[in-house]
């Protein structure tokens, strides 16, 4: 059951360049940390993947065992776990968010 | 549940004997949440200031890491969010020169 979890999480990081599972969607963000992630990334990207959590349970107790990480939200790029809340808004301070989200074009 | 400061004084002493920081500030911001679902159901939310020397040489991910190990299962029962800031000393004492 978990594993079957852990699989479909990980196809979804594989399947999508920019993923964040977050409470809510870009439009209705239901917390104050995934609003802060998605008004970040909405400066930057027309278009991006979101995963409510809310809606799958199993999701949401899944992917924090995928990324041994107790919290939401959670950035994927390219597959590759890149941290909540307070690092992302860290990252973008410092430009290095910019630098690799431009990478990717 | 415990209440409300006496949880705040419980994680600030945790991470104390855990991280042995140089400096610690656990502020309980639950009441700005109240009503909000994840208030609701009674975990805290919080903002952490952690100085310690264990986050030298770690990028921003392993320090969170620590924190999050040394709190354990405190995580979504009596901590529902938790907003932190963790510097080496040197990255403290930068940040208090150069703050107005």
């Amino acid at each position: 059951m978990s594993e079957d979890v852990q699989s479909r999480i990980d196809a979804l990081v594989n399947q999508h360049t920019v993923l964040v599972f977050m409470k809510g969607d870009r439009d209705f963000p239901q917390c104050g940390f995934s609003a802060q992630v998605v008004r970040i990334l909405d400066s930057m990207l027309p278009e991006y993947m979101t995963v409510d959590v809310l809606q799958d349970q199993t999701i949401r107790d899944g992917i924090k065992e995928y990324s041994s990480w107790p919290t939401i939200p959670q950035l994927y790029l390219d597959g590759e776990f890149q941290g909540g809340c307070d690092i992302i808004t860290e990252m973008y301070q410092s430009g290095e968010l910019q630098q690799k989200l431009s990478s990717k074009d | 549940m415990r209440d409300l400061s006496d949880r705040r004084s419980a994680i600030e002493a945790t991470l104390a004997t855990a991280l042995s920081p140089t400096h610690i500030e656990v502020l309980d911001e639950s009441h700005l949440h109240a009503g909000h679902a994840g208030a609701a159901a009674g975990g805290g939310h919080f903002r952490l200031l952690l100085v310690s020397k264990r986050f030298e040489g770690q990028n921003p991910m392993a320090r969170q890491r620590l924190v999050y190990g040394a709190l354990g299962d405190w995580m979504g029962s009596e901590i529902h969010a938790l907003s932190m800031r963790t510097l080496t000393p040197e990255e403290w004492a930068e940040q208090t020169r150069t703050a107005p």
